[in-house]
C-alpha cells in the first residue's frame, strides 16, 4: 500500500451524500454520548479517577465480550459489566489507595476474561476488535436505543448530584461538616461512571474510553476557571470529538476511534499551548510589576 | 488525673446565658488508647475557648465530637441544646488546612458558594442571589480583591480567609478552628486570628480554636483546653500556662515563663507519657 492509497483509506469524501442520512442515528447517540463524556470528565478529574475509569472498562468489555459470545445484547453485556465493576470499586475501595490497587487486581482479570470469551466465540471477526477499538456505526436501532435511554439516565443523576458532588470532590472536610452523605454519594457516582463508561465503549472501545472520559474535561480545565465555563468547554470538546470523528470516519474505511482519539488530543494540546503562553503573559507582566 | 476550674467570670456573668457547649462526664478512647476521660465543660457564647496540645493528643477528634462526626464512648455532649449532630447549621468549621490543587476548576467565590450551598441537590439556580451573599462574605473577610482568582494559586493565608468566610455564612453558634494558623506569616497570623474574633466572639458565636502556639490568640483567649496524654486541663491561660500544670500533664519537667506578654515554654518532650489506669496517672 502506497502513501496515497493510505491516505484514500484515511479520507475519502466519495459517495458522502450518499452515506450520511443512514447515520444520523449514529450522530445522535454520539453527540449525547459526546454531552455524557464532556460533564462527567470534570467529575473523574476532580476525583483524580482515571485508572478507575479504565478499570471498569476492562470489565465492561469482558460483560460485551460474554454477549457477543451467547448471542445476547452486546450493550447490555458491557452495561451489566461496567456497573458491577463500579459496584465494587465504589463498595470496597473507599481510599483512593485501596481503590487503586483492586482495580490493578480487576484490570487483568476482566481483559483476560474477555479474550477468553472472544477467542471462544466464533462470529464475524470485526464485532470482536469492535468492542476493543469502538463501533458506533455498527450498533443496531434496538441497541442505539439502549444508548440513548442510559445516556438520559446518567445526566439526570448527574444533574441531581451536581453540587454535594463537587463538595466533597473539592473540600471533603468541610463536606462532611456540612454532613453531606460523602459516602453514598462516592457509591452512586460509580455506578453511575459505570454506566457512562459502557456508552462510550460503544464509541471508542474499551482501550480508549480515556479519550471521552478524561480528555475534554482536561482540556477544558487548562483554559477555564469559571466551573459554568469549564463544564461548557469540556462538552464542546467531547461532542466535537464523537461527532467530527463519526463524520470523518464516514469519509474513510477504518474504524471511528483512530478519528475521535485524535481530534480530542489535538484539542488537548491546543488547550495546553493556549494555558502555557497565558501563564508566561502573566509571568513577564509579574516580573515587570515588580521591576517597577 | 484530671482537673478542672470553672469558667472565668467574665464568660459566666450571673443570669448565665444557656451555653453553647456542654460536655457531661466526657470521654473518649481508641482500643487502649485514652484521649480524655471524665471531662466536664461549658462553653458560654461569645466565648473563645483555646484547645492546645502535642500531636495526637485528640485535638481534631474533640472538634469532630462537637460536629457530631466522632461519638463519645461514655458521657454526652450538647450543642445548643441537642446532642452534637453531624451537618448543623449552628456550627462553622475551618478545617485543618489542606491546600488545594493547581488545576482546581474552582475560583475563589465558588469555594465560599459551595461553603453556603453545597450541601443541596441538583444544580445552583438563584445564581444572582449567591453571587450577593458570596460578595459580602468575601467583603467581611477581606477577600473580595482575589474573588476571580483560581483556589489553587492562592496563598494560605488568602486560602484561609476563604475557609473563615465559609464557615462564617450561616451566623453560626459555634465556630470550630483546626489550627487556622498553621504555615500562616506572622502578619497573617494575625489579620485571621483577629478576624475570626471579631466576626464570631462579637456576634455571640463561642469559638473553639486548635492552635499549635497561644501567643498569636493570647489577646483573644478567654480560657484555654489542654490536651496531653490521656490528661487534660481546663482555665484562663493564668491558670493553665503555669510550669506545674504543664508538667503535670506532660509528666516531666516544663518551664513557663512570661516575656513582653509573650508565653513561653521551655523543656516540651518530644514525646508524653501516657496516662494508663494502672500506672494511676
Ligand atoms: N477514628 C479513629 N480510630 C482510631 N484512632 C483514632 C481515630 N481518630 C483519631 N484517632 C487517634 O486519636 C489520636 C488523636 O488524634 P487527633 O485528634 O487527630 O490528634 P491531634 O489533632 O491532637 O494531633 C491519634 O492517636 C489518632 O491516631
Ligand atoms: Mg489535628
Amino acid at each position: 500500500m502506497d502513501l496515497s492509497e493510505i491516505w484514500g483509506t484515511v479520507f475519502s469524501f466519495e459517495d458522502y451524500a450518499e452515506i450520511l442520512p443512514l447515520v444520523s442515528n449514529s450522530l445522535v447517540a454520539g453527540a449525547l454520548l459526546g454531552l455524557v463524556g464532556g460533564m462527567i470528565g470534570i467529575f473523574v478529574m476532580l476525583r483524580d479517577m482515571a485508572f478507575a475509569v479504565h478499570g471498569i472498562a476492562e470489565l465492561s468489555f469482558a460483560g460485551a465480550a460474554f454477549a457477543l459470545l451467547i448471542g445476547s445484547n452486546v450493550v447490555f453485556g458491557s452495561l451489566v459489566g461496567s456497573v458491577l465493576a463500579s459496584l465494587v470499586l465504589g463498595l470496597m475501595g473507599a481510599a483512593a489507595k485501596d481503590r487503586n490497587s483492586i482495580i490493578g487486581v480487576l484490570m487483568p482479570f476482566g481483559l483476560g476474561l474477555g479474550i477468553l470469551f472472544l477467542a471462544l466465540y466464533q462470529g464475524r471477526s470485526a464485532n470482536k476488535f469492535g468492542l476493543l477499538t469502538g463501533q458506533i456505526v455498527a450498533v443496531d436501532t434496538v441497541q442505539l436505543g439502549l444508548l440513548a435511554v442510559c445516556s438520559v439516565i446518567v445526566l439526570v443523576a448527574l444533574v441531581a448530584m451536581w453540587r454535594p458532588l463537587t463538595f466533597i470532590s473539592v473540600d471533603p472536610a468541610v463536606a462532611a461538616a456540612r454532613g453531606v452523605p460523602a459516602g453514598r454519594l462516592s457509591v452512586a457516582f460509580m455506578v453511575v461512571l459505570g454506566l457512562a463508561v459502557a456508552l462510550s465503549i460503544q464509541v471508542v472501545g474499551a482501550l480508549l474510553v480515556l479519550s471521552l472520559l478524561i480528555t475534554p474535561a482536561a482540556a477544558a480545565i487548562r483554559v477555564a476557571t469559571n466551573p459554568v465555563v469549564t463544564v461548557g468547554l469540556s462538552v464542546v470538546f467531547a461532542m466535537t470529538s464523537v461527532v467530527g470523528g463519526i463524520l470523518l470516519a464516514l469519509a474513510g474505511s477504518l474504524p471511528i476511534s483512530p478519528y475521535v482519539t485524535t481530534i480530542s488530543f489535538l484539542i488537548y494540546l491546543v488547550c495546553r499551548l493556549i494555558a502555557w503562553s497565558r501563564d508566561r503573559v502573566r509571568h513577564s507582566e509579574t516580573l515587570a510589576a515588580q521591576a517597577a | 488525673m484530671a482537673a478542672s476550674t470553672q469558667p472565668a467570670p467574665t464568660a459566666a456573668p450571673i443570669h448565665a446565658p444557656e451555653p453553647v457547649v456542654k460536655l457531661r462526664n466526657a470521654a473518649l478512647r481508641f482500643g487502649d488508647r485514652l484521649l480524655w476521660d471524665g471531662l466536664d465543660l461549658d462553653i458560654a457564647p461569645g466565648e473563645f475557648l483555646a484547645v492546645l496540645g502535642p500531636n495526637g493528643s485528640g485535638k481534631t477528634t474533640m472538634l469532630r465530637t462537637l460536629m457530631g462526626l466522632q461519638e463519645l464512648s461514655s458521657g454526652t455532649v450538647n450543642v445548643a441544646g441537642k446532642p452534637a449532630t453531624r451537618g448543623s447549621r449552628l456550627v462553622g468549621t475551618i478545617p485543618q488546612q489542606r491546600s488545594f490543587d493547581d488545576n482546581t476548576p474552582l475560583r475563589a467565590r465558588d469555594l465560599v458558594a459551595l461553603g453556603i450551598d453545597g450541601h443541596k441537590w441538583g444544580i445552583r439556580l438563584k445564581r444572582k442571589a449567591m453571587r450577593k451573599r458570596v460578595d459580602e462574605l468575601l467583603e467581611l473577610v477581606g477577600a473580595t480583591a482575589y474573588a476571580e482568582r483560581p483556589v489553587g494559586v492562592l496563598s494560605g493565608g488568602e486560602q484561609q480567609r476563604l475557609r473563615a468566610a465559609q464557615a462564617l455564612a450561616d451566623n453560626p453558634r459555634l465556630l470550630l478552628c483546626d489550627e487556622p494558623l498553621l504555615s500562616l506569616d506572622l502578619h497573617h497570623q494575625q489579620a485571621v486570628s483577629s478576624l475570626i474574633h471579631r466576626q464570631a466572639c462579637d456576634h455571640g458565636a463561642a469559638v473553639v480554636f486548635v492552635t499549635h502556639e497561644i501567643n498569636p490568640i493570647l489577646q483573644y483567649v478567654d480560657r484555654v483546653l489542654y490536651l496531653a496524654g490521656g490528661r487534660f486541663h481546663v482555665g484562663t491561660p493564668e491558670e493553665v500556662m503555669r510550669s506545674e500544670v504543664l508538667s503535670e500533664l506532660y509528666g516531666s519537667p516544663i518551664e513557663v515563663f512570661e516575656s513582653n506578654g509573650r508565653i513561653v515554654v521551655v523543656g516540651m518532650p518530644e514525646t508524653v507519657n501516657h496516662a494508663h489506669p494502672h500506672q494511676g496517672a
